[in-house]
């Protein structure tokens, strides 16, 4: 834990003073937020004050979207600030989702005064209680003069080690009262020094291990972008070095080039045929930054039965956690992958070339398969083409993309192509349907001037709408691509495909007539129904300087192929026009 | 990514996996920053994770440094017990935490104060097995003894069990505390 050591010249200032002072050390030029009674001392001074800029949301679910949106587009931590009771109570699917995505954020939290606490006072609620198993580490702050130790703990519990979402509850009188504060460098952190730098040994059994390999994979996750740029640039030296084929998550996505030879695009449930059956098939398995997630593995018994894995993780619990690996390599993606490096060239290491061209032979048949062609249509937008056409008018500008969560987030993944990490954001662990608007904001405040896309289903994007008059007051010009089916497609898609086409409850009647929606908010909105129109409504769209909703309206019953039904093996995959007679059978 | 609550087998969004293996019986020691929701912290992760508690002793060792010792009985295949330990190690007021059965049998003890009708012949059987088990008197008077009796749970098993005839009243017990055997001491 920290100790105060006694610096000579200890600054007094208030609660609420030492809570600003602490985040600009920290280094936050953003907050969102939304303000109540139990933090009303610290909104105080942040009135006063111009350095943090202070973005309000209207739910404080949507302030912790966007604060994940912040910090994963920049890889700096995301900071958050609410009042008690309702306020916290309404951040708590947006630290789950935080902490199941593996994002850094520090959520402040408004408290009754200490001596009100256990009393069920007004907008009292236990809010380290509650947030306990959805946080990283939480605090409960009794003594003002623990304040800024406890922030600039928070900060690196954070983003230290896996990094994850922390909360820090500060009751109201002691934000009013007068206590010393305590920059960073004084503060020391005792219990939580996670391992970043992997032992020799494991490094260089994994060089070993896949330099035997005949048919290697590079299985890899969140974890690459989470340690930064060196293990992005590393993990693209390590693959053209090895010429090993580089599969990744929804997670990964950008952790590797996607117009690289190498990429096999996503792998899981909804990826694609030669990612999975070379998941399958490979005898060597690197997973660098991945956590062998149910949505990856399918069946556990039948996953890539011949192979042997090496997993490289910072976080020992997800290590032998659902799939037994044999080298295990405990620490930052980004240095062991630098130690792999060179460790392989040390060893003048080199893979059976003759081995390889028979592998990537293989690899092509299943590419051949071309698993991600669907039927197009002259009549109506298929959803798949609408993200075909946006990738082809957004890929020079370095977009951003966040999307919602459904068939149109799957689409996003299979048919946008990220050439660059921390360009797409969107709820993969917790599959948080109303994460993309908020997190679109966090992003366009990080990154002011850069295009922001939001790729939205029409029954997630309005789960968090109300978001839509955020970026109106900040001047955020974030765009929503609404990929609108009618339907909670994704529901339905299951219900179409395994519950005997019983679309119980997936139809979303009384649809607000979007358009209208947007103008009342001050958005620009558009609507586009018909293939031909669509190039031009992109173009309005990317190109008009304020926040547009462009309403694309789409084929209603497309499913997502390929697709994997949990309990399978991925050598049985559901693919296109196969299913499509399946479904029918169904029906 | 996408799906929940939809899981009616067999045709599921998820898939069902079972443990085979058997389960062994551990002694964990947990060494722990003494703040505030640390135990909670602790038991919240076992209820959470699904992970048995047998038994939990905590008190505070070091009070200068304010740590806190935890010992927890769990039952568990190995591929669980091995993520308990890495999963409490990632929590962050956890300084160390010891496998002891893994570092070979350590010393475990447990006290119990077991309060005993003990009327006419019974209670001369009570004190003479009390005797025997090293219990001592804490309490006595006319109706009843308590005693209080220390050592491994399966001695202070049997002691209660022969004092049940004996017209045993209640039980009352700390759960062990553990120690590994030589000169290696914990990471504090
Ligand atoms: C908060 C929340 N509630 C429910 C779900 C379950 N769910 C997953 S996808 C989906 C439908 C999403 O529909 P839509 O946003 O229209 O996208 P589409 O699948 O049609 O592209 C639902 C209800 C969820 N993921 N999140």
């Amino acid at each position: 834990m920290a100790e105060d050591t006694g610096a000579p010249e200890t600054e007094m200032m208030t609660g609420a003073e030492i809570v600003l002072r602490a985040l600009k050390d920290q280094g936050v030029e953003h907050i969102f937020g939304y303000p109540g009674g139990a933090v009303l001392p610290i909104y105080d001074e942040l009135f006063q004050q111009d350095d943090l800029k202070h973005i309000l949301v209207r739910h404080e679910q949507g302030a912790v979207h966007a604060a994940e949106g912040y910090a994963r587009s920049t890889g700096k931590v995301g900071c958050v600030l609410v009042t008690s009771g309702p306020g916290a109570t309404n951040t708590v699917t947006g630290v789950m989702d935080a902490l199941a995505d593996s994002i850094p954020v520090v959520v402040i939290t408004g408290q009754v005064p200490t001596t009100l606490i256990g009393s069920d006072a007004f907008q009292e609620c236990d809010t380290v209680g509650i947030t306990r198993s959805c946080s990283k580490h939480n605090y409960l702050v009794k003594d003002v003069n623990d304040i800024a130790r406890v922030i600039h703990e928070a900060f690196y519990v954070a983003r230290s080690g896996r990094p994850g979402p922390v909360v820090v509850d500060i009751p109201k009188d002691i934000q009013f009262e007068t206590g010393a504060y305590v920059p960073p460098a004084n503060v020391t952190h005792g219990t939580y020094k996670p391992q970043t730098r992997a032992d020799a040994q494991s490094i260089a059994a994994a060089v070993e291990l896949l330099a035997s390999a005949k048919k290697p994979i590079f299985y890899t996750g969140g974890g690459v972008i989470n340690s930064g740029p060196r293990a992005v640039a590393a993990l693209r030296e390590l693959a053209e070095l090895t010429g090993v084929p580089v599969t990744s998550t929804l997670m990964g996505l950008g952790g590797f080039p996607a117009s690289s030879e190498q990429w096999l695009g996503m792998l899981g449930m909804h990826g694609t045929f030669e990612a999975n059956l070379a998941m399958h098939d490979c005898d060597v398995m690197v997973c660098i930054g991945a956590r062998f997630d149910d949505r990856i593995t399918g069946k556990l018994d039948a996953f890539s039965p011949n192979s042997k894995k090496i997993h490289i993780d910072i976080d020992p619990s997800s290590i032998n956690k659902n799939v037994r690996v044999d080298v295990p390599v405990l620490g930052d993606c980004g240095l062991a992958l630098e130690d792999m490096i060179a460790a392989w060239k040390a060893r003048g290491l080199k893979l059976d070339e003759a081995a390889m061209k028979a592998w990537w032979d293989q690899i092509g048949v299943w590419r051949a398969r071309d698993c991600l062609a669907y039927r197009n249509s002259q009549d109506v937008i298929m959803p798949q083409y609408a993200i075909q056409r946006l990738y082809e008018a957004t890929k020079d500008r370095d977009a951003f993309i966040c999307t919602e969560v459904g068939q149109h987030q799957m689409w996003t993944a299979q048919h946008y192509h990220f050439e660059k990490p921390n360009r797409l954001m969107t709820s993969g662990g917790l599959g948080t349907m109303g994460y993309g608007l908020p997190s679109a904001l966090g992003v366009q405040a990080a990154n002011p001037g850069a295009l922001v896309i939001d790729i939205a289903g029409d029954a997630s994007i309005q789960m968090n709408i109300q978001e839509l008059a955020t970026a109106r007051q900040h001047g955020l010009p974030v765009k929503v691509f609404l990929l609108n089916n009618n339907y909670m497609g994704m529901v339905r898609q299951w219900q179409e495909l395994l519950h005997g086409n019983r679309l119980s409850e997936s139809y979303v009647e009384a649809q607000p007539d979007f358009l209208e929606l947007a103008r009342a908010y001050g958005w620009h909105g558009m609507r586009c129904a018909r293939p031909g129109d669509l190039d031009a409504a992109i173009e309005e769209m990317i190109n008009t300087d304020k926040p547009v909703f462009l309403d694309c309206q789409v084929a209603n019953l497309a499913n997502c192929f390929p697709m994997i039904p949990a309990g399978q093996p991925h050598n049985e995959m559901l693919l296109g026009e196969e299913t499509e007679d399946a479904g029918a059978a169904c029906a | 990514m996408t799906e929940e609550d939809l899981s009616v087998p067999p045709a599921s969004t998820y898939f069902m996996v079972e443990e085979t293996d058997p389960e062994e019986r551990h002694t964990l020691s947990v060494v722990v920053d003494n703040q505030p929701g640390v135990l909670a912290r602790v038991i919240g992760l076992f209820t959470a994770r699904g992970y048995n508690i047998e038994q939990l002793t905590v008190s505070e060792v070091h009070h200068k440094r304010g740590v806190s010792r935890i010992t927890i009985v769990t039952s568990a295949t190995p591929h669980v017990l091995e993520q308990i330990r890495s999963q409490l190690r990632r929590l962050v007021p956890v300084h160390s935490v010891a496998d002891l059965t893994l570092r070979g049998e350590p010393i475990e003890r447990e006290l119990a104060l077991v309060k005993v009708r003990g009327e006419s012949e019974s209670r001369i059987e009570a004190l003479r097995l009390a005797d025997a088990f090293r219990a001592r008197v804490v309490d006595a008077n006319t109706g009843s003894f308590v005693f209080e009796i220390t050592g491994k749970t399966r001695k202070v098993d049997q002691f209660i069990s022969l004092m049940k005839p004996l017209g045993l009243i209640e039980v009352v017990r700390t759960g062990i505390a553990a120690i590994s055997r030589g000169p290696e001491a914990m990471e504090v």
